[in-house]
């Protein structure tokens, strides 16, 4: 049997996190995973991260991952893949499937970093070939290459759902719908928004009926639902479809902990079944500790926090390093961890109806029901503004955890302030230079540049665009609103593309003035 | 016919290792070497993968890493091969799991 | 005694739902009718079900099942699932064969370069 200081289980954000704190600190770690690439899921994640700097904002999901597996091998980190942890034992021992054997290891301590599975809801026909998980959409087509489909009804309007449904738009799949049971836009609003502009419709207070196709997926219907959640009859709509794709919330996989006797609970609020553990991922157990979603069910940012807050905390256990040091390097994490846990979707407001801003405006009701802000919203934002030549036009309507546009633009137009979650201001007298830094910088894909006139009645509208084939100067297409219908003729004058923007292309549209504040995607004509 | 994405607006071009010729229910096909039996199908348009014992139902890609066990099929051989991850190799025989038969419920 | 574990407790007769056909464990091919008419024979634990029923005991492990399977138990005894016990994890983990199971590793080779 082999000795290790400490072994994780699980590559993900959490698991390769702790295991980079650890090794620093002079720890022997090895990571075990069952998978063939490490990094869990974040090498599905091509959006840009929310946050602030020290959570990597901005940073596409898959960057990350590469950061995290080079920090990984620089501390010294042994990731073992295609290593299946096939049980845990209480004195830490860790049985392991690797190539056609089964090896035993003792770890003086233990990181079970295992992340989440996907749920799943049931309905007739929901075990036809063409129904999916979200997850195998994201697998199929940005680790594979694949398209999981061309006609896709999406199930499920929180993040996970949002995300996956514009990442097929962006493969050129069609999304005939976004469905979702709950009266509300689960997820933030800035990913309903990039969806609803591309034009896909939103059924919000619906869900699916049945499943249609003999060999696989041809069509479903879907049909609204009251509060209790029974379907009302005559509200039955039907799509042709290939591919049923749900997203419908994740369950912490936490099978290894309950089999080494963790203390467990069943939490509603961190999905389900959870180790009893601290706020630094200590468990019952003693030296067996947790991180990522396993413990509770959030983002990939929080994720790598807790599994550097394990990782300090295991160092600790094995007495490498002194609890004081342990305690102030755990304060600052802790502060970090809190910065994202805050704003309308932090933890404790999962599931309630918040009509007001932290600043006191009115949410947008449409938002939340169909996916965009309506005209007639918008202008209550502090980062709508009009002033005359080119400016910043910020749609970002909710208190989200992010900041990077303030820190984007060189002129200091956007300000957040200290309250990572506060509304966007551009400031009134600021000089805007049109550069575009703020458009590309913005996770959520909320800010505009805007022309109000030209001059020559028109107006422009630089959106960023994150679909191929980037149109040439000069074609000529239709302006969609944020409600993903036409608005009027457009023009593209200029795509710009830098480095700097990270794959995020400006795009600048002339469309007729009045519509400068409503034109808010393109599309070529056919 | 479902496509492969040539070039992603985010990830560019992807990486794929060399073509590769498989076998599945006796047709030659081609897909990549390494990449998962399953993407490779995928990209040929093959949805069903297998039919239940019980009730005879089609089955497919659902979870796609290698947990729900749905797209299992029978691989050289080997019955339950979970298609999803495993990698593509030249001259693979690939096929249509019936129960835990490759033969068809007719001629089991 | 929670109510989950008053074996005494009238949960009532079972009754027939236009649902109960709906297949919940995809690897066993276990309907809803089956799971409910199963709690009415006296299965109130996961662990229970899945010996009675197979309902989460195949290739899965009931990855995909166990949370369906715990709510349709639940309704049943009109407890929250909060409140009943998860099945028993053992190992292993994941889908093996059984000549791989049975192979430990003698000599110690080093998987971890």
């Amino acid at each position: 049997m082999k000795r290790h200081d400490l072994i994780i289980v699980g590559a993900g954000p959490s698991g390769l996190s702790a295991a980079i704190e650890a090794a620093k600190r002079g720890l022997d770690v090895v990571v075990f995973d069952e998978n063939e690439k490490p990094g869990g899921q974040l090498f599905k994640q091509i959006h840009k991260f929310f946050g602030s700097k020290e959570h990597r904002a901005k940073v596409r999901g898959f960057v990350i991952g590469r950061q995290l597996l080079d920090e990984a091998a620089q501390a010294g980190v042994k990731v073992v893949l295609n290593a299946t942890v096939i049980g845990l034992y209480q004195d830490k021992e860790v049985v392991v499937k690797i190539g056609e054997e089964i090896i035993h290891y003792k770890a003086d301590a233990v990181v079970i970093a295992t992340g989440a599975a996907e749920n799943m809801v049931t309905f007739p026909g929901w075990t036809l070939p063409g129904v999916i998980g979200a997850g195998a959409a994201q697998t199929m087509m940005n680790l594979h290459g694949v398209l999981p489909g061309k006609k896709v009804l999406m199930l499920g309007s929180g993040n996970v759902g949002l995300v996956v449904s514009f990442q097929l738009l962006q493969c050129g799949c069609d999304v005939v719908a976004l469905v979702d049971a709950a009266p509300r836009v689960g997820g933030y609003g800035v990913h309903a928004a990039k969806v609803a502009r591309c034009g896909v419709p939103f059924y919000l207070s619906h869900t699916i009926v049945k499943a249609e196709g003999e060999e696989s997926v041809t069509g479903v219907t879907i049909a609204e639902v009251d509060e209790k959640f029974n379907f009302i009859p005559g509200t039955e709509k039907h799509f042709d479809v290939d591919t049923i794709c749900l997203a419908v919330g994740l369950s912490p996989m936490s099978q290894l902990l309950k089999m080494a006797g963790a203390k467990m609970e069943d939490n509603p609020r961190r999905g389900g079944q959870v180790p009893v553990c601290d706020e630094y991922g200590r468990t019952s157990l003693p030296g067996v500790f947790v991180a990522g979603d396993v413990s509770g069910i959030e983002e990939a940012s929080s994720a790598m926090i807790e599994g550097r807050m394990a990782g300090i905390v295991a160092s600790e256990y094995l007495g490498y390093i002194e609890k004081e040091a342990m305690d102030g390097e755990l304060g600052s994490l802790e502060e970090a961890l809190n910065g994202l846990r805050q704003g309308m979707f932090a933890p404790e407001n999962r599931g309630k109806a918040i009509e007001k801003t932290e600043e006191g405006i009115d949410v947008s009701a449409n938002l939340l029901k169909r996916g965009y802000v309506a005209d007639d919203e918008i202008e209550r934002f502090p980062g709508v503004t009009h002033k005359k030549g080119i400016h910043p036009v910020i749609e970002c309507t909710q208190n989200i955890p992010c900041n990077p546009c303030q820190d984007a633009c060189p002129k200091k137009c956007i300000s957040i302030g200290s309250n990572i979650t506060s509304l966007p201001i551009v400031a009134p007298e600021s000089e805007c230079i049109g550069c575009g830094m703020c458009v590309a910088s913005c996770s959520g894909q909320a800010i505009f540049l805007v022309d109000e006139d030209l001059g020559d009645g028109t107006a422009s509208v630089t959106l960023p665009y994150e679909f191929l084939p980037l149109p040439a100067e000069g074609t000529k297409g239709i302006a969609l609103g944020r409600n993903g219908q036409k608005v009027c003729e457009a023009e593209v004058m200029s795509v710009k593309s830098a480095k700097a923007f990270d794959k995020t292309h400006l795009l600048t549209m002339r469309v007729p003035k009045e519509y400068a504040m409503s034109a808010r995607f393109f599309r070529a004509c056919e | 016919m479902v496509e492969r994405i040539a070039e992603h607006p985010i990830l560019g071009v992807q990486e794929k290792g060399r073509v590769v010729r498989f076998i599945f229910d006796g047709k030659e096909l081609e897909g990549y070497e390494g990449e998962p039996i399953a993407a490779a199908l995928k990209a040929a348009d093959v949805t069903v993968h297998r039919y239940t014992q019980k009730e005879h139902k089609p089955r497919g890609i659902f979870c796609a890493i290698g947990r729900c066990t749905d797209c299992v099929m029978i691989v050289d051989g080997v019955p339950n091969v979970r298609t999803c991850i495993t990698p593509l190799t030249e001259g693979m025989v690939v096929q249509t799991q019936y129960g835990v038969s490759e033969k068809p419920f007719n001629e089991q | 005694m929670n109510s989950v574990n008053d074996r005494s407790r009238d949960i009532g007769p079972f009754v027939p739902a236009p649902d109960d056909d709906m297949l919940i464990c995809r690897c066993e091919e276990i309907t809803k009718g089956e799971i409910r008419q199963a709690v009415h024979d006296g299965m109130w634990t996961m662990t229970e079900i899945r010996r009675y029923l197979r309902a989460g005991m195949g290739l899965c492990q009931g990855q995909t099942c166990a949370r369906l399977v715990k709510g349709i138990v639940a309704r049943e005894l009109g407890v929250s699932p909060a409140e009943i016990e998860p099945a028993t994890s053992r190992v292993p983990m994941r889908p093996i064969e059984m000549r791989i199971f049975a192979n430990e590793a003698k000599e110690e080779e080093d998987y971890e370069q």
